[in-house]
């Protein structure tokens, strides 16, 4: 057992060359804040990124910013926030669910889990701000792709394939970011006590209106209570988050509230006390507990999620809540069984998307697929592209799917295929 | 270029063409096939006009079903097919080939599904660019990413390019607004990337397709974002006395947290031919004009608009009027929308450039423009996407004259290589296509090239689909796959470890 860390690219290179040569495989590690997600790993050595850090290039009149890989996530935030400038895609935070510290992770496992928050409905996940990416693949050689610059239709866009491949195609070694203007204002608009079908049509509403609604969340009752410490009581709570310059914020919350002023009691929440909720709300506070009980992660239609909801509370204890406008569902199981083909059945059923478990005891994790299941046409599109970077499976090695040798995504079985 | 090497046409194929022709009919009936020479010759080009090619035969499907068979047929009989939206590419992505089916999208022109709820269209793929919008506005709605050829090219070509236009810095390119696509493989297998959510699981394969050139597979199905019309837009046009001061203005304005609906440069050359083509007022003593365009809610545009003003102000703008109405809005933008026509009255023939730079290097490369211009004989106008550095430089030539589309295309390779210097990259959002695909290596490594070509292999392992197109030389897919290590001979140098 062998714990490589390595401070420099080359010294990743020249360890990568190494594990292909004897043909064994690594684990790909930051802060190990993520490391709770997927199938449990056997692996005999670790490439620790975490030494391999610093930004290189950040010019905030160009909106970019280069690091290595394995900078802490909270460095760039802190420089980008003294220079009125954020990752405008809100990266989470999954440390608290899975039991770990707040405040880890590193700038490659944003990208190597294509990290968002709830901004993502307005401003996009890390795929749509990644501008460039120097890995090295699994064949222990160093390739690059994409640049510093915002608009570049230059080759195949490698940047994005890398988003959401969990450290299963490459390592990366440096990594460019478009980062944007932070907001000067933001305020919230809370509507209380809607049910979920109501809420869902409230948001719809607001985001099908001209007022730029950046962010739409719905806490059902008694999860409301969760976040921000408890400051919103335990009435269901809608919230509708507004930013921007503040006479523009001003304007656009007063439409809101002429547009939704039947719907029910109106709260207008500013400031930090926004902030922090929506940090909350990012980070699934309403579910980290320290327990293991199964939380799922659930993309679908925004419109349709409280009614696959509704389904399946009535076979399942769940607990859940809405980002997204819905089209982010977070979801606990009560009884401790993830319940799996009932809930991806129910997907299914309402206009298709994906579901993953994210937290889950070990046992679950290695019995369970833990990413969505794909029809065998992609999955083995999927693993041609895998053995195309990393031919001798020494990255991760089954942390997206069962197999030694495969890393790729289970194969949906007969009839579950969308 | 001109001596553009395309891939050698497989005798096997074009000796069977007949037997191709008539498989093709039993495939799609109908008027679907076009083989007689002079109605192909509608086909022989894209908007990249200088190559011409007529194809072996035109198909024009009308199902998923008759696209992979066509795709299958044909990768089982080692074919190459190239596909084609509207032809409307600037860089030859659409160019056939003489021994390869030419697949037209053009009849996939229906739209699906429209979901104001979830606010996504569902649309095939030959519905235009502007068609979307104009299915959903009665409602208040469009489409965002705008490229200038909206109203003919196809949603399916706008995938294959990743194509942005004027309002692509704060609202995103076509990757940041297509949420799923169904695509046909060369081995005619279907599949489904993304759908009516975001950020569909596994690997980021929508991500890859997009801006892949038709390397990769056919898209037969597009899901597209829709977004709520801004309330209101207004426009500012502001002179400077030299294009340090106007790039310098750009950056001002990004510094104080604005971006802009639209942001756009011209230089002194495409300000005159705009001026003396379509009289809008522009100043005619300033070396650089800016227009900056605001949208959204009023309150916020009239904010802003006074922001901006005063930094164009502190940068020494000599000019800078506001549009006060809707008409004077269009009216600023009509001479930066007729620069190309414009362009086209001083000169007989332009040819477009599309690299983009790091902004702060506009100026250097403004004048290493200009010494390349004496250096070539040829001259050269400027538009410039300038939130987002992507430039258009316009080089006037005479095709006429022997010699001058080459020495065109030279000029035009020397700026590319000049934006790659500066860190910038070949194209913003034309494409690589033939146009610019020897140029690749100054941009990429063959390790890099090589890398990308793997993926390739992965959709596509006997690079039947659009060849000759975006890799300057391909290689075969189980000599890319080979590996060279062997054990115990790796450098092993001391890694520290605990």
């Amino acid at each position: 057992m062998t714990t490589f860390t390595p401070t420099t690219s080359e010294e990743v290179l020249s360890t990568v060359a190494w594990a292909v040569a004897e043909g064994s495989p690594l684990e790909i590690l930051g802060h190990g804040s993520k490391r709770g997600i997927g199938r449990p790993l056997q692996t005999e050595h670790t490439l620790d990124l975490s030494k391999l850090t610093g930004v290189t290039l950040y010019e905030p009149a160009e909106l970019v910013l280069s690091a290595k890989a394995g900078t802490p996530l909270a460095e760039i935030e802190k420089l980008l926030a003294e220079n009125g400038q954020q990752l405008a895609f809100e990266p989470m935070d999954y440390g608290p669910l899975l039991g770990g510290e707040p405040g880890k992770g590193t700038i490659g496992g944003v990208l190597g889990a294509n990290l968002s928050g709830p901004r993502r409905l307005k401003a996009g996940a890390a795929r749509d701000h990644i501008l460039g990416i120097n890995v090295v693949s699994g064949r222990g050689e160093p390739f690059k792709s994409g640049g510093r610059v915002v608009k570049n239709v230059t080759g195949y866009d490698m940047s994005k394939l890398m988003a959401n491949s969990w450290g299963t195609l490459a390592v990366f070694t440096d990594v460019t970011f478009k980062v944007l203007p932070a907001a000067e204002t933001e305020v919230t608009l809370a509507l209380r006590g809607l049910l979920d079908d109501a809420a869902a049509s409230a948001m719809a509403l607001a985001l099908g209106s001209s007022a730029e609604v950046s962010s739409a969340a719905h806490l059902p009752e008694r999860v409301a209570t969760r976040v921000a410490g408890g400051a919103l009581g335990s009435e269901a709570a809608t919230l509708l988050r507004v930013e921007g310059f503040g006479p523009s914020v001003a304007y656009r919350i007063a439409a809101l509230k002429t547009l939704l002023g039947k719907a029910g009691p109106l709260e207008e929440i500013a400031g930090e006390a926004s902030q922090l909720m929506w940090r909350d709300v990012r980070d699934i506070k309403p579910f980290a507990d320290g327990s293991e009980k199964p939380v799922w992660r659930v993309s679908m239609a925004p419109f349709h999620a409280h009614q696959m909801v509704l389904t399946l509370r009535m076979q399942a204890a769940v607990s859940a809540f809405y980002d997204w406008q819905g089209g982010l569902v977070w979801l606990r199981m009560e009884e401790g069984d993830p319940e799996a083909a009932l809930l991806r059945g129910l997907l299914r059923k309402h206009g298709g998307g994906h579901a993953t478990l994210v937290r889950a005891a070990p046992a679950h994790r290695a019995a369970v697929p833990v990413f969505e299941p794909q029809p065998p046409p992609l999955a083995a599109l999927s693993a041609r592209l895998k053995a195309e970077f990393d031919p001798k499976a020494i990255f991760n090695p089954g942390r997206m799917a069962p197999g030694a040798g495969s890393a790729t995504l289970g194969v949906a079985t007969e009839g579950s295929a969308p | 270029m001109s001596g553009l090497a395309m891939p050698k046409p497989d005798d096997a194929t074009m000796r069977r063409r007949d037997e191709i022709v008539a498989d093709m009919r039993i495939i799609v009936p109908g008027e679907g096939v076009v083989d007689a020479a002079n109605a192909m010759r509608a086909f022989e080009s894209d908007g990249l006009t200088a190559y011409r090619q007529l194809p072996l035969v035109v198909v024009l499907p009308e199902t998923v079903a008759q696209v992979s068979r066509v795709l299958k047929y044909c990768n089982d009989r080692n074919i190459r097919v190239v596909p084609r939206g509207s032809g409307t590419s600037l860089s030859g992505g659409a160019l056939p080939l003489e021994d390869a089916v030419l697949l037209v999208m053009s009849r996939f022109n229906r739209i699906l599904a429209i979901d104001f709820p979830n606010r996504i269209v569902v649309a095939q793929p030959g519905v235009t660019n502007l068609g979307i919008t104009s299915a959903v506005e009665q409602e208040g709605f469009y489409y965002a990413p705008d490229p200038s050829s909206q109203i003919a090219c196809s949603i399916g070509g706008n995938v294959a390019e990743n194509s942005g236009g004027v309002h692509c810095l704060k609202y995103g390119l076509t990757a940041n607004n297509v949420l799923g696509i169904e695509m046909v493989l060369m081995n005619g297998e279907v599949v489904r990337l993304g759908g009516s959510h975001l950020d569909a699981e596994g690997y980021d394969l929508l991500g890859v397709m997009t801006g892949s050139e038709g390397l990769l597979g056919v898209v037969t199905e597009v899901t597209v974002r829709i977004l709520k019309k801004p309330e209101t837009a207004r426009a500012l046009l502001i002179g400077f006395p030299t294009s340090e001061q106007g790039g310098q203005c750009v950056a001002d304005i990004i510094g104080a947290g604005i971006i802009p609906g639209g942001m756009e440069m011209m230089d002194r050359p495409a300000i005159h031919a705009a001026e003396d083509f379509v009289h809008a007022g522009y100043p005619l003593d300033v070396e650089a004009l800016l227009i900056v365009e605001l949208d959204g809610p009023g309150v916020e545009v009239d904010h802003l608009i006074t922001a901006v003003e005063a930094i164009a102000i502190g940068n020494g703008s000599t000019t800078c009027r506001i549009s006060q109405s809707e008409q004077e809005r269009l009216s600023f933008w009509a001479g930066r929308k007729a620069a190309f026509p414009a362009v086209g009255r001083i000169s007989p023939d332009y040819y477009c450039m599309d690299g983009t730079i790091p902004r702060k290097e506009l100026p250097r490369v403004l004048a290493g423009m200009r010494e390349l211009s004496a250096k070539y004989g040829l001259g050269v106008a400027n538009v410039f996407h300038a939130g987002d550095g992507n430039l258009h430089p316009l080089i006037l030539y005479d095709a006429n004259v022997p010699g001058e589309l080459d020495k065109a295309e030279s000029f035009g390779a020397d700026i590319l290589r000049l934006c790659v210097k500066v860190g910038g990259v070949l194209t913003g959002e034309h494409g690589v296509g033939v146009e610019k695909r020897d140029l690749m290596p100054e941009m990429f490594s063959q390790v890099d090239l090589d890398q990308q070509m793997r993926v390739k292999c992965a959709f596509d392992p006997n690079h039947l689909l659009n060849p000759g197109k975006v890799f300057p030389q391909l290689r075969r897919c189980a000599e890319l796959g080979r590996m060279h290590v062997h054990r115990g001979q790796v450098a092993f140098p001391d890694i520290p470890r605990f």
